[in-house]
């Protein structure tokens, strides 16, 4: 048994992939199921594992094969990933007992070992991203999960055959996306001789004067995790992938797909580049902050003229993604510290709120729009209740996490004095407020006087689940908080200062 | 690679624009493999005559980003043919002239 105990943070990620490779050719539903929850209840228990062993030991750098770091590729679990590792972990155990009965309605019972074949290896690759400390491992990773998660949302077109188009478009520009990253990565090569990230990092102090060639290849890397991580205004994929995808699909990427790759951002932005800090100030203050700004209006003021929820959803999800990137466009503690605190929040909230939506989508065998879900509240009222509750939380309200990070975002604006930020972050809440207040008014407001009927509870459960811990962080949020102030401590110290 | 680029954003039809995916990818990979040149290396073999040889590793990282371009190739093809059966059309302009009327 120790024996799998010190390899924990290479089989989080093996282990997904290797399931996958045998879960693709079961053809019944309930096994592949089955299997794949095994797999993730284990891929749970080893990041618990990761965790106590994190608490004890501090951070574990597992290096393949036994080759010393600048030669092999390395995995790091440090205090900036342990946190996401074990709300991923969570998170996609919850979402795939979820999965179960929409993957049936919305796709072919033969398909279904397929897709959970790639489910899985969407999973461990995204684990992959979130640990991996080798740049160019981490290209590969992407390419992973971008291949998996494109065939997945080409899937929906069983239901829609719009998802063809958004599949492919996400190929396309997943694919620029990550050859300029790989372009950043041969320029970094070229000048330090390494992929490491740690190593990369004592490397790059030998140009601390600045050589152009590490800007042009820094730029390139940050552009193309732009790209991944839809970071305003080089979004446009993820709109449609994220609301023509299978219900199950979109769940599981609005929550965790983007955060994986904003974490490696930021590590890129505070380990690597904090040498270079004219540089970095010059990229967060005059590129970041205000294309953050910028996601977080447009974003919202889509969403506000969307009649299909699922759409809806995903352009709020560009402006929460500009709230998470404005929190990191602060370049002290308290701003990397409200970015994480969001990173989880939202993650949660996201999640939630696409699950009840998928709920809908499938007892209505439809888009879900404005106009159809009128009066659901009375007919599906476990369901529309804790789409409440998510709804609540992503405006912000007191009791709800959502409240936690605006009060850590506004907390870490007022004590840098950008108070101009912080009305406009206000004004954006309130906006918000209009396009969650469209859904709720046809929700629970309506004429149309259905019966409650029965509901699923393979269904409800896992969406309950989120809904309650959406609250219990919101009260208790000292759990969260300690991981991102873990997270942003060695973030912030992981460079050398 | 701008050439590559070009084409993907220049070009209507979905097939082109895969084909300029595959351009604008193997000039990345060209790039990689021009860092490994070293003037009078040979290949990395050990022997007693020579002791200067080309970097191997760019060849081996772009080894396996062939390898993931040939994958994103595939599915790219793929999906074209899915569209293709569902839209009888490979053509972006036809493809949002369908799109349009779908939705009025």
């Amino acid at each position: 048994m120790n024996i799998f105990l010190d390899d924990a943070p290479a089989l989080v990620v093996v282990l997904p992939l290797l399931v996958a490779a045998i879960v693709a050719f079961i053809p019944s539903p309930r096994l592949a199921w089955f299997i794949t929850i095994v797999t993730l209840v284990i891929h749970v228990l080893l990041s618990i594992e990761l965790l106590t062993s994190f608490s004890s030991f501090g951070a574990i750098i597992y290096e393949f094969g036994n080759w010393p770091p600048p030669w092999g590729i390395s995995f790091k679990l440090d205090g900036v990933n342990i946190g996401l590792q074990i709300l991923f972990s969570a998170f996609v155990l919850i979402a795939t007992i979820y999965a179960r009965k929409i993957f049936l309605s919305e796709i072919e019972p033969e398909d279904s070992g397929k897709a959970y074949s790639l489910w899985l290896l969407a999973i461990g690759s995204l684990n992959g991203i979130i640990l991996t400390n080798d740049i160019f491992n981490l290209f590969v990773f992407l390419e992973i999960s971008a291949l998996s998660s494109i065939s997945l949302i080409s899937l929906g077109a069983g239901t829609n055959r719009k998802a063809l188009l958004a599949a492919f478009n996400y190929l396309i520009i997943g694919a620029i996306g990550a050859t300029f990253y790989v372009i950043g990565v041969g320029f970094a090569y070229a000048m330090t001789g390494t992929l490491n990230m740690n190593d990369l990092i004592i490397q790059l102090t030998q140009y601390s004067e600045g050589q152009l060639a590490i800007f042009a290849g820094m730029s390139f890397m940050l552009i193309g995790l732009m790209v991944k991580s839809a970071v305003f205004p080089l979004h446009l994929w993820l709109p449609p992938a994220y609301s023509y995808a299978p219900s199950a699909v979109s769940t599981l990427f609005a929550a965790l797909a983007t955060k994986a790759i904003l974490i490696f951002f930021v590590r890129i932005l505070y380990e690597v580049f904090s040498i270079y800090n004219d540089y970095l100030i010059l990229f967060l203050d005059y590129i970041l902050l205000p294309l953050s700004l910028i996601a977080i209006f447009v974003g919202t003021i889509i969403a506000i003229y969307q009649d299909d929820i699922k759409k809806l959803l995903a352009y709020s999800s560009i402006a929460q993604i500009g709230y998470i990137t404005l929190a990191f466009s602060i370049k002290d503690n308290s701003g990397v510290l409200a970015g994480f605190v969001h990173i989880f929040n939202h993650a949660l909230i996201k999640g939630g709120l696409f699950m009840a939506v998928g709920y809908l989508a499938i007892s209505l065998k439809d888009r879900v729009t404005l106009q159809s879900i009128e009066g659901y509240g009375q007919k599906f009222p476990i369901t529309s209740y804790a789409l409440l509750i998510c709804g609540l939380s992503l405006i912000g309200l007191p009791l709800t996490n959502g409240f936690i990070s605006k009060l850590y975002i506004f907390q870490a604006l007022y004590i840098n004095e950008m108070f101009l930020t912080i009305a406009l972050v206000a004004l954006s809440s309130a906006l918000a407020v209009i396009y969650f207040w469209k859904i709720v008014e046809k929700l629970f407001f309506s004429s149309k006087g259905y019966k409650a009927t029965s509901e699923d509870p393979a269904i409800y459960i896992p969406i309950w689940i989120i809904a309650i811990s959406i609250i219990y962080f919101g009260i208790f949020s000292s759990s969260i908080v300690d991981f991102s102030s873990i997270a942003s401590e060695s973030l912030i110290k992981g460079g050398i200062n | 690679m701008v050439s590559g680029l070009f084409i993907i954003i220049t070009s209507q039809n979905y097939i082109k624009k895969i084909v300029g995916l595959a351009i604008f990818q193997t000039s990345v990979f060209v790039f990689f493999v021009s860092l490994a040149k070293i003037i009078d290396g040979t290949a990395p073999i050990l022997n007693s005559t020579n002791d200067v040889y080309s970097n191997p590793l760019p060849h081996v990282l772009i080894l396996t980003a062939i390898v993931v371009g040939v994958a994103t190739s595939a599915l790219g093809l793929a999906i074209v043919l899915q569209i293709y059966k569902n839209y009888g059309s490979i053509e972006e302009n036809e493809i949002k002239k369908v799109e349009l009327k779908e939705n009025n």
